[in-house]
């Protein structure tokens, strides 16, 4: 197709974070969702007169800890702004955030797909600094009433903006970048990433490079908003390069004709839709917050930081894979369930020494139980210990795999060891001496299958095979299947 | 002339402030003479002088993160010039 080879697409990323404080950035105010409106807060984060904003220490904490993992630079010095706007959910007329000196730029975070959808890439990081959340306006449908309803319980939570370099070049790309994030942010425990209750939010720039005879020309960069899951994210940029595509053809306009564009996207639609322009960053008439003194960050308190980040996704996927000789999906499967989740795996696996029947069990077993339940790893009923103890059984061949299966539904329905579902399920211990008597008996009353055995006719075996569990239903058919063989051949019947 | 007409008008419009010919006119001039009051600090050599980005010699004022009791809703919300039980009323906000 012509569209998909006459034009690139470039990405660019700015990413709202929530910090996982309880308290507000600048007051003491509670920072949980879903509280009544207005019950939150406060004369610092409403903006009365004369209320004095203090920082949140646990806040630049959790932003320091950020930036570090995203491999930022920390200037020793920072500051905060007041950027000037006027809107009904931000009640002081400014939002404290940071325009000249953030507390930390110039990083990255390494992003692939484990079944190449994209290549490996490091996209660069352009700024992470800390700022503060506006308030919720609501529309009142209600009675044909033409009134705005203004919640600011969400005034004053702290927010991480992360801005990255253009450095996207599809919509699988952008998603594969965001589910990176989050998954680093969810390790670091900075934030819950929770997009419904907007802990986490999307903007997207995005423009194309097209190739033309005379050269490639960008056309003008269109910022994307409203985007409410990574799956809309996807999706809109698509739309959104095509849409750029089929307007350059139509116009020729390049970057710098227009002024930049703002355009959100309409979920039932499936379209994005022009919005006002945007202000010019000037007119936002920064300038430095007289309430707020500066922050000085020592090198001492980076390698703090550096000190606390525990193994990240990256580094972790790695390891699973040299540690337990899985392959990289398994370990891309099982590291974006969660720490919790790998700590479990790596339970099993080292204590059955068997990592790669471990992930396997995970990521079949585990994961469709947990999924079916709704439920995550740390209420799950049956306990590493008691998986691994079940699959040292199957190791063992005391059971099969077939049969471990239902052992395993039954551990969790009765919350029990695998000893115990294994009772309860009438599955003992098999004697070895007793699976041999079992087998000779049953040669000896078959003697034609013991004749098409010796002649090689394997598939007399099956029968055979039947006959043995139908007496005995816990013996491993791969075992008797040895013993019947080895029987047949050595004629000791 | 410091300042322009047009570039007050923009400051005005960001502040949303509708300002009439004569009050423009006003405004640019006593804007103005702000401006050249405050330019007068041009004349200092402020080469040698690091940069402050506050007035205050202090940095790293910070509070621990625990919660402390809110304004009461009734009390939030006492100014508002429009209001119901639990929100301010605003008039509509559109195109967001
Ligand atoms: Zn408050």
């Amino acid at each position: 197709m012509m569209a998909d080879t006459a034009y690139e697409v470039i990405i660019g990323l700015e990413v709202h974070v929530q910090l996982q404080t309880q308290s507000k950035l600048f007051c003491r105010c509670s920072t949980r969702f879903g509280a009544p409106p207005n019950t939150q807060t406060c004369p610092v984060c409403i903006g009365l007169p004369g209320a004095l904003p203090v920082m949140n220490e646990e806040a630049f904490r959790l932003a320091l800890l950020t930036a570090v993992a995203l491999e930022c630079e920390i200037p020793s010095f920072t500051k905060w702004d007041r950027k000037n706007y006027y809107y009904p959910d931000l009640p002081k007329g400014y939002q404290i955030s940071q325009f000249d000196l953030p507390m930390s730029c110039h990083g990255g975070l390494e992003i692939s797909d484990a079944k190449g959808a994209f290549p490996d890439r490091r996209v660069r990081i352009l700024r992470a600094h800390l700022e503060e959340d506006a308030g919720k306006s609501m529309h009142d449908e209600v009675a044909g009433k033409a009134d705005s309803r203004i919640d600011l319980n969400r005034t004053g939570t702290p927010l991480l903006e992360i801005v990255t370099e253009p450095d996207m070049r599809s919509p699988q790309e952008a998603k594969g970048f965001l589910t990176e994030l989050k998954l680093l942010l969810t390790y670091l425990g900075v934030s819950d990433c929770n997009m419904q209750e907007g802990s986490l939010r999307v903007d997207a720039n995005v423009n194309l490079h097209v190739s033309t005879p005379g050269g490639v020309v960008a056309t003008p960069i269109v910022e994307i908003k409203n985007m409410n899951s990574f799956r809309a994210v996807e999706r809109a940029l698509a739309y959104e390069a095509e849409r750029q595509y089929q307007v350059w053809l139509e116009t020729g306009r390049k970057k710098g004709d227009v002024p930049k564009q703002t355009r959100g996207w309409d979920d039932q639609a499936q379209v994005t839709r022009g919005q006002r322009h945007k202000e010019e960053s000037s007119d936002y008439r920064y300038f430095p917050d007289p309430d707020l003194v500066p922050v000085r960050v020592t090198p001492a308190q980076i390698e703090e930081a550096r000190q606390r980040l525990g193994e990240l996704p990256a580094a972790l996927r790695s390891r699973l894979q040299s540690d337990y000789g899985i392959d990289a999906y398994s370990a891309d499967v099982l590291v974006n369930q969660g720490r919790l989740l790998v700590q479990y795996f790596e339970a099993v696996a080292q204590s059955t020494g068997d990592g790669k029947r471990a992930s396997n069990w995970m990521q079949q077993d585990v994961m469709r139980s947990l999924n079916e339940r709704s439920m995550v790893i740390g209420d799950f009923p049956v306990s590493a210990p008691a998986l691994a103890e079940l699959l040292s059984a199957v190791q063992r061949d005391e059971i099969d795999n077939t049969r471990a299966k239902d052992v395993f539904a039954r551990m969790i329905d009765d919350r029990c060891s695998a000893s115990d579902a294994m009772a309860a399920l009438g599955i003992a211990k098999v004697d070895e001496a007793q699976t041999v008597e079992l087998c000779r008996e049953i040669l000896r009353a078959n003697p034609k299958a013991v004749a098409d055995l010796k002649e090689g006719k394997q598939k007399a075996v099956g029968a055979l095979i039947g006959q043995a569990k139908q007496r005995n239903a816990n013996i491993n058919p791969g075992r008797i299947k040895e013993i019947f063989l080895d029987l047949a051949r050595s004629e000791q019947i | 002339m410091p300042l322009s007409s047009a570039e007050v008008e923009k400051v005005a419009l960001l502040s949303r402030l509708l300002l009439g010919e004569e009050e423009l006119r006003r405004m640019t001039a006593q804007l103005g003479d702000v401006v050249e009051y405050v330019r007068q600090l041009d004349e200092l050599d402020t080469t040698a002088v690091e940069p402050m980005a506050h007035a205050a010699e202090l940095s790293n004022v910070f509070a621990p993160d625990e919660v402390q009791p809110s304004l009461d809703r009734e009390l939030a919300l006492a100014n508002a010039p429009k209001r119901d039980d639990e929100c301010y009323r605003v008039p509509a906000v559109l195109g967001d």
